[in-house]
């Protein structure tokens, strides 16, 4: 790294401890044997992570929390991909329009959102229920979902597909041995972007949720305004763990830079 | 592009989009609109809410010096989080982008990382480094910095070094995309001409990085206006930020009214701040968006 002074690597220390340290320290208080906050000094123990056992609110959270992701990014992504090939493929007038439309949850605060939806919900007799949180996160997932396929769909070379054409293969032939194959590293990397922004979504989710349909940082979020003790940090760690392994997985197969570049622009 | 595309163009776009167009409309636009009636309606704590047209809510919120204030608690710790991210993120991203193998992989990972990471995880660290006993505490006054422990918790100094942590990656990711479409030899030229590492960064890399450093800065704003779990749960009750006054106002008064308003107030403030950032950068950086 010779091409940093001493000056840019002392500040970059300081940046890297101000990133981590938070993460970090969440990590080593719930490894704590004593009974309420502190730093492990005395040795390591992990009854703070055998006591989220006791808790089966939690276990159901994060699986509740599992299934509207996977849902609703699913949901999403089969929305976005014909989207984005009329958005690709296609100059009509609207396109503008249509594209920011689709952008539009990106620009709205998820307060804002999560009041809307609360209010709607109870108007047409859904509040509270699974079905209205899955609807909820489709909306705030597709950007993301949109973004990346479009991407892939505006990058791709169509003349495979003129090729497939001229050889007599019919339009879902053609999707799908074709178009789908091609833009798959869009569909797939969108999803995981989609799967992750609604696993980790709190400021509308909190609105919507309900003491029988709740998701896991929903949980975690209402169980530290109350009181902050081991048995939430000890939650997060897992929680934090379970991202790192994730993380290090999307690393080797994507490349993380790739994948959050590809969706700031 | 076949010339029987063309002619069908429209249609098939339309056809195509037309399943996402249709939900979007029903779940993203009725909802929104829904809201901006209910900020006109009447409510009362025994009769609830009242379908009759009225500019109570609005009334209030504009002549009530609380909601002002909460207002601009908002748009303070916003302005400062976007201040802060910006002068310790651009430096990062810069500093990142000149590193070589195996670090130039291995950093942006640990940098951009915990925006993957749960935010109520990363804001629980916060809260368990800002306690009176707390590892920020311990250390100062056993540096002899200072003499008794700080409040960072529910401060709004806390709430925005939180904001910061959380915030800070979007700024590096969206000033590192810029610098990677530079040419790094209008840099070289610059330093074979004499000029030393900071003068290079200051008078040519800096204007360069300019429309990523906007772009990225515009996004924490939003972002940091419209927070949530982080300003409740470091801020606590004393610090309120208009995001945390929508939530009581719905859940916990049922004030649906009047936190439809608040909400709908945040919507069009951060709306009129963002299109004016944007026709701003436009006009001054218009070359460089072509």
């Amino acid at each position: 790294m010779s091409r940093n002074g001493p000056f840019a690597l002392i500040f970059h220390t300081l940046f890297i401890a101000f990133i981590v340290a938070p993460i970090v320290i969440v990590c080593i208080v719930a490894f704590t044997p004593e009974g309420y906050l502190s730093l492990p000094t005395k040795g390591l123990s992990l009854r703070w992570f055998r006591a989220i056992a006791d808790y089966p609110e939690f276990v159901r959270a994060f699986r509740d929390s599992l299934w509207l992701a996977a849902l609703s990014s699913t949901i999403a992504v089969l929305f976005a991909v014909p989207a984005a090939l009329a958005i690709a493929r296609h100059r009509f007038i609207g396109r503008e329009a249509m594209l920011a439309f689709f952008m539009s949850p990106l620009m709205i605060p998820h307060v804002v959102l999560g009041i809307a939806f609360l209010r709607f919900f109870t108007t047409i007799g859904i509040g509270g229920t699974f079905i209205g949180l899955v609807l909820s996160h489709i909306v705030i997932v597709m950007p993301f979902a949109l973004r990346l396929v479009l991407a892939a769909s505006i990058g791709m070379d169509r003349t495979v597909e003129h090729a497939a054409i001229s050889l007599g293969a019919g339009p879902v032939t053609v999707f799908r041995r074709v178009t789908l194959p091609l833009i798959l590293p869009g569909v797939v990397s969108g999803w995981v972007l989609a799967f992750i922004t609604s696993f980790d979504e709190v400021t509308m989710t909190v609105f919507i949720a309900s003491p029988s349909t709740i998701t896991l940082p929903v949980r975690m979020f209402l169980y530290i305004q109350d009181n902050i003790d081991p048995l939430v940090t000890s939650v997060s760690a897992a929680l934090i763990f379970l991202t790192v392994i994730v993380m290090v997985m999307l690393d080797r197969f994507f490349g993380l830079d790739r994948l959050f570049i590809g969706a700031s622009r | 592009m076949s010339a029987k595309e063309i002619a069908s163009g429209g249609h098939v776009a339309w056809l195509l989009a037309g399943p996402a167009l249709l939900l979007f409309a029903g779940i993203v636009l009725v909802p929104i609109v829904m809201t901006g009636l209910l900020s006109f309606y009447d409510w009362g704590p025994y009769k609830g809410i009242e379908t009759v047209f009225t500019l109570k809510n609005w009334r209030e919120i504009v002549t009530d010096s609380y909601f002002f204030g909460i207002f601009l608690r908002t748009f303070r710790i916003a302005l400062l989080v976007t201040v802060i991210s910006v002068l310790i993120g651009t430096p990062e991203a810069y500093i990142l982008n000149r590193m070589e193998k195996p670090w130039r992989s291995f950093f942006p990972v640990i940098v951009l990382g915990p925006l993957l990471i749960s935010v109520v995880a990363r804001t629980l660290g916060w809260a368990l480094l800002f306690g009176s006993t707390g590892l920020i505490n311990v250390a100062l006054v056993r540096l002899g910095i200072v003499a008794s422990p700080i409040q960072f918790m529910f401060t709004e100094t806390g709430v925005v070094i939180a904001l910061v942590h959380v915030l800070v990656p979007l700024v590096v990711i969206s000033v590192w995309a810029t610098l990677q479409r530079l040419d790094p030899q209008i840099e070289n030229a610059a330093i074979s001409l004499g000029g030393s590492g900071f003068t290079v960064f200051r008078r040519i890399v800096l204007p360069q990085v300019m429309p990523g450093i906007l772009s990225g800065a515009i996004v924490v704003f939003a972002l940091a206006a419209s927070a949530f779990a982080t300003p409740a749960i470091i801020g606590g009750r004393r610090i309120k930020v208009a995001s945390t006054l929508a939530y009581d106002e719905f859940l916990n008064t049922l004030n649906w009214p009047l936190g439809a308003a608040v909400a709908v107030l945040l919507l069009v403030g951060l709306a009129a701040i963002i299109a004016g950032s944007n026709r701003l950068m436009e006009r001054r950086y218009s070359e460089m968006f072509r």
